[in-house]
């Protein structure tokens, strides 16, 4: 077990290394200089030049990308072209933002996908089984930003049970240590702030959650409808076994491996995909981070922004790949 | 396993439970109205601190005017920091600001400043003469890093600006190498605001997350892309003022999120709303409309250097066929009026003998005949994000395209990423885009030298228009101290421009603001920075 994970870490270096230079190389090929979008339609050329030659962006592809590289090796990912910080610096915020949402949209995914599937895989083709696929369905097909902005508008709007956007109230600031603001508000002990917090992740969290609590309802439901078949189920139904046991004792357990996949995959598709409900709800997280910095052309953020997010989705597969063990002692890696 | 699996299934349920909690609780307390409950640290002297959140597009790249171009930033410094001179309270008109008074000599080349006493920097510097030289020096000895210094001060390797003494503790005197007529206008904009030398000689750099000036506001912290909280300086020279505790900017990039967040009280102001909020604002007894003074141009360029526009007949078909003034109905709300120069009227040298081209779809479709228009399809460049000159580019781009189709004109609509836009553009691979401006300083210069002039082909002249008779009018007016001699030469420049037609000018729009009813005494400025010092919360 600890010489497959020391491999799948060692064969993550070359994944990581071709990353690096294809997105390095693709930042490039889009047209736009950094230095002419951060002096912006104002400035003269010459401002231009000097600010390419001061960021080292007259200097050639290949000695860029290996100071580029080098830094990398030593914790350094470069500074902001446009803020002038340090990536590694700046970046921690916007990770943690991120990282809360989609962890509270996940549960939310997870809890009412799998549960939802469940029960439709036992009484299947009942009403709550169409019912339950026909949302699920719409859940998949109906964009994101469109959801987000209903979401606004019945639930802020009309009925006034949650904030519209950010992460705190600023008229009531969260002193921040972790950048996690629920746990920081829980260090501190500040239960009205920690509710705040909570009540303005509900709508970006379930806009979020939409997409990846359909397809894991599907995907439990059709996994359970399989298991169900199977002799040992049967068996356990014809013994008279309580259908809670029957589910959550017999079945589950060998229907999750597919569901399993389907999270770790959705997790990390979360990760890097939120620019829309981050926009939507003005959430400082990654995804605005990345994507207002490929409208500035600001290179080093982009390229560690999504270094780091998959380094963040192979480690999450990785941890997939392990929990399998957990879960089914006859899977084994060797 | 049994009891694993029973655990996991424990931890699942209270999660559900804490969500619904939670969204219970919000129906609770909304109610109640505890919007400023708990803001137990804040020391206001009596009753509630007055807290402002102002809700806008974007965040700021930094606090340090001098090294930044973009408008959000230069909205919160106009705060923090203060200039030599100040732009009147709803015009560009110099007045005064650090400087109590000013003198220029005969030959325009001698300015000599008389500075505000008793005035201190946030972190209890004084501010004198020193304090200005210093500041100066620091822009002059590193123009590359501070953009908008060499892009005002600078021509070619010359320094308009050649000395900076201070002559005691309050007078300050500058030595221009040539007569520069915008000179005052320029110290006016916020790039040139003065900072605390004690701040930037210790760490110049650090100016840029902790901003330091003489300003009515304090900075107190910066959340990255959420807040920017700034609070009243104690110690402000003004007596009075300002009149608010706190100012909070928030940025909310989406433009009906923010609109949203006004309705249900989470912001107090609102900036950048599309012209099409007008009707929601005006219907909300909550909210005041807040109208900006127009200072922009919203245009459709024609690249004269590409076929078929290096034929002036083309270019005036083109400006017949567009229908402006159904434009204006239809995308800006009427929050805009038809445009036929390429600066404002509120401009000084603004010429209004200029007739312009009404709309004459006949007379367009006869100048295309005799110009031989061989009936080309050209490609018709849309903005792909909305500006205050621009709320839909697409939209109109399409309306303009049917214009076109009118008097026989194929066209077909292309756009792209925003900065690809405008490189592409700049590098003159357009044949006809849409695009505007929005004045820096208020003067004339900063429309028709920046946008128009042989000198800023490859920078913001997209057209490639050169014209060496209004090229010398240009250069002439830039030192031309005597205003109503250079208000003469923009006034013939401008005719020069309508008949070579470059441009279709299409709209001066007046961009929007919504705030809530409990703020008063907001005054939006036509640059776009609003100091805040004067508003007050009922």
């Amino acid at each position: 077990m600890l010489h497959y994970m020391g491999r799948r870490l060692f064969q993550l270096i070359p994944v990581l290394l071709g990353m690096t230079f294809i997105v390095f190389m693709l930042i490039r090929a889009i047209p736009g200089n950094p230095a002419q979008v951060i002096l912006g339609q104002q400035a003269t050329k010459e401002a231009v030049e000097a600010l390419n030659a001061n960021l080292g962006l007259n200097k050639p592809w290949y000695t860029q990308y290996f100071s580029y590289l080098g830094g990398i090796f030593q914790g350094d990912l470069g500074v902001s072209l446009r803020t002038r910080l340090p990536v590694s610096e700046e970046i921690f915020p916007y990770l943690a933002a991120t990282a809360e949402l989609a962890l509270f949209a996940m549960i939310i995914a997870v809890v009412v996908g799998v549960n939802a599937g469940i029960i439709s895989a036992w009484f299947q083709n009942s009403w709550f089984d169409y019912v339950a696929m026909v949302v699920a369905l719409v859940g998949v097909s109906v964009p994101v930003f469109w959801l987000g902005l209903m979401e606004q508008w019945a639930f802020s709007n009309q009925l006034g049970w949650f904030p519209t956007s950010g992460r705190e109230d600023v008229r009531n600031p969260i002193t921040s240590m972790t950048h996690f603001y629920l746990l920081d508000t829980l260090i501190q002990g500040r239960f009205d702030q920690f509710t705040e917090v909570l009540k303005r992740l509900v709508l970006p969290g379930v806009a979020l959650a939409t997409i990846p609590m359909a397809i894991i309802a599907r995907i439990t439901r059709s996994s359970m409808l399989e298991v169900m078949r199977s002799d040992y189920v049967r068996t356990a139904r014809a013994k008279g076994q309580k259908m809670f046991i029957v589910v959550y004792k017999h079945a589950l357990k060998n229907a999750v491996i597919p569901v399993l996949t389907v999270i770790g995959l959705q997790t990390g598709l979360l990760l890097g995909g939120a620019i829309l409900t981050e926009t939507i709800f003005s959430w400082p997280g990654i995804g605005r981070y990345i994507y207002d910095a490929i409208g500035f052309r600001d290179y080093p953020v982009i390229q560690s922004g999504i270094l780091i997010i998959a380094f963040i989705f192979i480690m999450i597969n990785l941890i997939v790949d392990l929990l399998y063990t957990v879960i089914d002692p006859r899977i084994k890696y060797k | 396993m049994k009891k694993k699996k029973f655990w996991t299934l424990g931890v699942m349920l209270i999660l559900v439970l804490s969500t619904i909690l939670a969204a219970c609780g919000g129906s609770d307390t909304k109610d109640t109205g505890s919007k400023d409950t708990s803001s137990g640290g804040d020391t206001a002297s009596s009753g509630e601190p007055k807290i402002l959140v102002y809700g806008r597009g974007g965040d700021s790249v930094a606090l340090d005017p001098a090294v930044v171009t973009d408008g959000e930033s230069f909205t919160v410094t106009a705060n923090i920091y203060e200039t030599l001179v100040n732009f009147g309270e709803k015009d560009v008109t110099i007045q005064p600001g650090l400087a109590k008074s000013w003198e220029p000599s005969e030959d325009g080349l001698t300015y000599t400043f008389q500075l505000q006493e008793g005035v201190k920097f946030h972190d209890g510097t004084d501010f004198n003469a020193e304090a200005v030289v210093k500041n100066f020096e620091r822009w002059k000895s590193n123009t590359d890093k501070h953009p908008y210094f060499s892009s005002q001060f600078v021509v070619g390797d010359t320094q308009v600006i050649e000395s900076v003494t201070a002559e005691g503790n309050n007078t300050v005197v500058f030595k221009l190498s040539q007569p520069q007529a915008p000179f005052l206008k320029n110290l006016a904009m916020s790039p040139f605001a003065i900072a605390s030398p004690t701040a930037f000689e210790a760490d110049e750099e650090g100016l840029s997350t902790n901003p330091v000036g003489t300003g009515p506001f304090k900075f107190v912290s910066w959340v990255r892309n959420d807040a920017i909280t700034i609070e009243k300086n104690p110690d402000y020279y003004i007596d009075g003022y300002p009149k608010l505790d706190k100012v909070i900017y928030r940025s909310i990039p989406e433009n009906s999120a923010r609109l949203t967040d006004l309705i249900a009280g989470n912001i107090d102001v609102a900036d950048g709303l599309s012209p099409s909020d007008k009707g929601t604002i005006e219907g909300d007894a909550n909210l005041q409309l807040i109208e900006r003074p127009s200072m922009n141009v919203g245009y459709l360029g024609l690249t004269v250097t590409r076929p078929p526009f290096d034929n002036v007949k083309v270019r005036q078909a083109v400006n017949y066929a567009i229908d402006k003034q159904a434009l204006v109905d239809a995308f800006y709300e009427g929050l805009a009026e038809p445009a036929k120069n390429p600066m404002p009227p509120v401009i000084s040298g603004y010429n209004d003998e200029v007739k312009g081209y009404e709309y004459d779809p006949e007379k367009a479709k006869s100048l295309l005949a005799e110009a031989g228009y061989d009936g080309k399809e050209i490609e018709l460049w849309a903005m792909p994000v909305p500006r205050p000159y621009m709320p839909d580019g697409q939209k109109v781009a399409e309306a303009i395209q049917k214009n076109l189709e009118d008097v026989g004109i194929k066209s077909k609509i292309v756009s792209f990423e925003w900065a690809t836009y405008l490189e592409k553009a700049e590098n003159g691979e357009a044949d006809a885009f849409l695009l505007g401006w929005t004045g820096d300083n208020g003067d004339a210069d900063n429309f028709l030298y920046t946008l128009l002039d042989g000198d800023n082909i490859h920078s913001n002249n997209y057209t490639f228009y050169d014209n060496q008779e209004l090229h010398k009018l240009l250069v002439a007016a830039q030192t031309e101290i005597d205003e109503d001699k250079r208000n003469e030469l923009y006034k013939q420049a401008q005719e020069i421009i309508s008949e070579d037609a470059p441009w279709v000018p299409l709209a001066h729009s007046t961009p929007i603001l919504a705030a809530n009813t409990k703020v008063t005494n907001y005054v939006a400025h036509p640059t776009g920075s609003d100091r805040l010092d004067a508003v007050d919360m009922k």
